[in-house]
């Protein structure tokens, strides 16, 4: 044992001295964070190999080997319609999962998510104004949908943050989500404004869409969701450290630490929006990726969000392609929209930390 | 006692009269204020390298605004913060980060991160953006949480542990950063007695052996004269007295600091400070 006044305060000669014992002590419970992120992405990826396998052999038919070199039909179906398919899933679950995992960070709150802080409601409203006034076009190649879901998505979020940060500067764990849910019932409201207010053919699209699917025809609209995609994943990784700050502390602590608070937010915000609207834009509203994905990563790889990051990304691409596997085999030959399931599993989950956090905070 | 004493007065005239070695920190007429209401008003201070410094004052009197304003973590609305003579401004956040420790009063956070990460989190600075802490930083975030006896604190969760485990561990993770100056707001005050004095005989070695400048908000004023070498008196957002512990701890002056009739009694080498009802 270290007797606590012999214990001479960082020197160096005393440091290897008095840390040997606590060292050995705490071996078992050493920080380990590289290590954890050396084990945790090679997992990872091959749960996302599995995941990725069971996507493109199970379907409406099962894949077929033989068949796909000789019957052309086959080959197209597989090409054109299953792959992107699951792809499209893979890229919007590690989008929600990740995006998650940061907005988690950055409110220090277990329960947000791109759907519990009204930004997925935001985005819905933003992509539902832009189906009624035929805005499902290009500009320059890019869809417009995307733009407007952008907006819906960036003023859901900064109003949220207004509306969750008190005059000191904390964030206040109940309002963030009062202010998540007000946004998203109002959000739900200007849907239906909008959809009893367009022509019939584009209420029922604004309706087809909203149920939410990840059906895609080729890869052309996945390169374009790439465009937008890898630049906020990017923002997201190069703000891990940052948001690994903001979490284990308040922004005081983290400013402290060297964290640009202001700056961080802004990073994250604009790439959550981004992120969120082109995925909301695509597959509609799919809700609880970013929430239970994040949780699972936590059981398995521990609190330290530059692990969680990456983590939740191969998690949440691998849990989305298994729940879309499952939205299109469950009811056969119909389909179940993925939002569907991704909601049966996450609403539980939900209360589940609810509870949880009510131990830790009072507020 | 004998030593500390004898310390004591060679910081003081070293220190404040800047002869051998400048202020640390510097202000001169810093002034905040939130929103409208003014929090800080015209505070020139001067804390001496290798001094500890306390902040006293009633609630409400400005001294956690002082002391972010003093860590850089507010903007002054008039005046500067004088860090090592240069304008605390110019000093990049990350470079400010590896001199400037700050402790907030209470710190929470809703992830059940253990005490080790959380102290670890104060090497931050130390390292490259894609950088995870080395086994030095791990010894260093060691050898900070045994400095303050809370070892055993390590591997727990921070989320399970008291209002003043966490503050042991926020003050560790304080040390961890090997800062030149540490900056504590009320880092005792959900501290039992033994922990009170751990922390008190931590601030003082790390001042005798490393040189560390500390200024610490305290409503303690009888660990004030075995631990402080200066004492700023705020009232109403200013500075209303400092100086060494036995020019400030007086009936006096802490009478008209805290509005209150306070008595003092000098004996044995220290100060008993209680408040008549």
């Amino acid at each position: 044992m270290i007797s606590p006044t012999e214990n001479a305060m960082l020197s160096e000669a005393e440091l290897t001295k008095s840390t040997a014992t606590v060292y050995t002590r705490h071996a078992r419970n050493r920080a380990r964070v590289g290590v954890r992120l050396r084990i945790a992405l090679p997992l990872l990826l091959l749960v996302l190999v599995i995941a990725f396998s069971i996507g493109l052999y199970v379907g409406y038919q099962p894949l077929d080997l033989a068949a796909l070199k000789s019957d052309p039909i086959a080959r197209a179906v597989f090409f054109r319609l299953r792959l992107p398919r699951v792809l499209m899933a893979a890229l919007v679950g590690a989008s929600l999962a990740m995006v998650g995992t940061a907005l988690q960070a950055l409110f220090r709150n277990p329960l947000a998510d791109p759907f519990t802080l009204g930004v997925s409601g935001g985005a819905s409203l933003g992509a539902s104004i832009a189906i009624a006034f035929g805005l499902g076009l290009n500009l320059a190649g890019v869809p417009l949908i995307f733009i407007v879901a952008f907006v819906g998505a960036s003023v859901s979020v900064l109003l949220v943050y207004r509306l969750a940060r008190s005059g000191g500067g904390t964030m206040l764990p109940g309002a963030l989500l009062l202010a998540g849910v007000v946004l998203n019932l109002s959000a739900s409201a200007g849907v239906l404004v909008i959809q009893y207010l367009a022509s019939y053919g584009r209420a029922l699209q604004i309706l087809r869409w909203l149920i939410g699917s990840l059906d895609v025809v080729g890869f052309d609209l996945i390169w374009k969701m790439l465009v937008f995609l890898i630049p906020g994943w990017l923002v997201l990784i190069v703000h891990a450290r940052d948001l690994h700050l903001l979490a284990t502390g308040e922004s005081d602590s983290a400013a402290s630490l060297g964290v640009d608070v202001r700056r961080t937010e802004q990073m994250v915000f604009l790439a959550s929006s981004l992120i969120v609207a082109v995925t909301v834009s695509v597959g509609g509203a799919i809700g609880f990726v970013g929430l239970i994905v994040p949780h699972a990563a936590r059981l398995v790889f521990g609190q330290d969000v530059r692990v969680l990051l990456p983590a939740s990304f191969l998690l949440g691409a691998a849990f989305l392609i298994l729940a879309d596997t499952l939205a299109r085999v469950a009811i056969s030959p119909g389909e179940l929209p993925v939002g569907a399931i991704t909601a049966l599993l996450g609403g539980p989950v939900f209360l589940l930390l609810l509870k949880r956090q009510q131990r830790y905070s009072a507020m | 006692m004998q030593s500390d004493l004898t310390l004591k007065q060679s910081t003081r005239i070293a220190g404040p009269d800047g002869l051998t070695n400048g202020p640390l920190i510097q202000t001169r007429d810093l002034s905040f204020a939130y929103s409208s209401s003014p929090a800080v008003v015209d505070v020139s201070l001067a804390l001496p390298r290798g001094a500890v410094g306390a902040l006293i004052g009633a609630n409400g009197s400005g001294k956690s605004t002082l002391i972010r304003l003093l860590a850089g973590l507010l903007k002054p609305v008039q005046g500067e913060v004088h860090f090592n003579g240069a304008s605390l401004t110019k000093l990049h956040p990350r470079e400010r980060a590896k001199r400037i420790a700050y402790v907030p009063q209470s710190t929470s956070t809703v992830f059940p991160f253990t005490a080790l990460e959380v102290v670890l989190t104060g090497r931050s600075p130390y390292s490259g953006r894609f950088r995870f802490e080395s086994v030095h930083d791990e010894q260093i975030a060691l050898a900070a949480l045994a400095a303050l006896d809370a070892s055993h604190l390590s591997a727990r969760h921070i989320t399970e542990l008291s209002g003043g485990e966490r503050q042991l561990v926020t003050v560790a993770r304080a040390l961890a950063q090997e800062p030149e100056v540490m900056l504590l707001d009320e880092p005792a005050s959900a501290l039992d007695l033994k922990h009170r004095t751990q922390l008190a005989r931590a601030l003082r070695r790390l001042r005798d052996e490393r040189g560390i400048t500390v200024l610490m908000i305290t409503h303690d004023l009888m660990l004030l004269d075995s631990v402080a070498d200066l004492i700023f008196a705020m009232k109403c957002g200013r500075v209303v007295a400092s100086g060494a512990p036995e020019m400030v701890l007086t009936d006096r002056v802490l009478g008209e600091v805290y509005d209150a009739p306070v008595r003092t009694i000098h004996s044995e080498g220290r100060t008993f400070v209680w408040s008549e009802l």
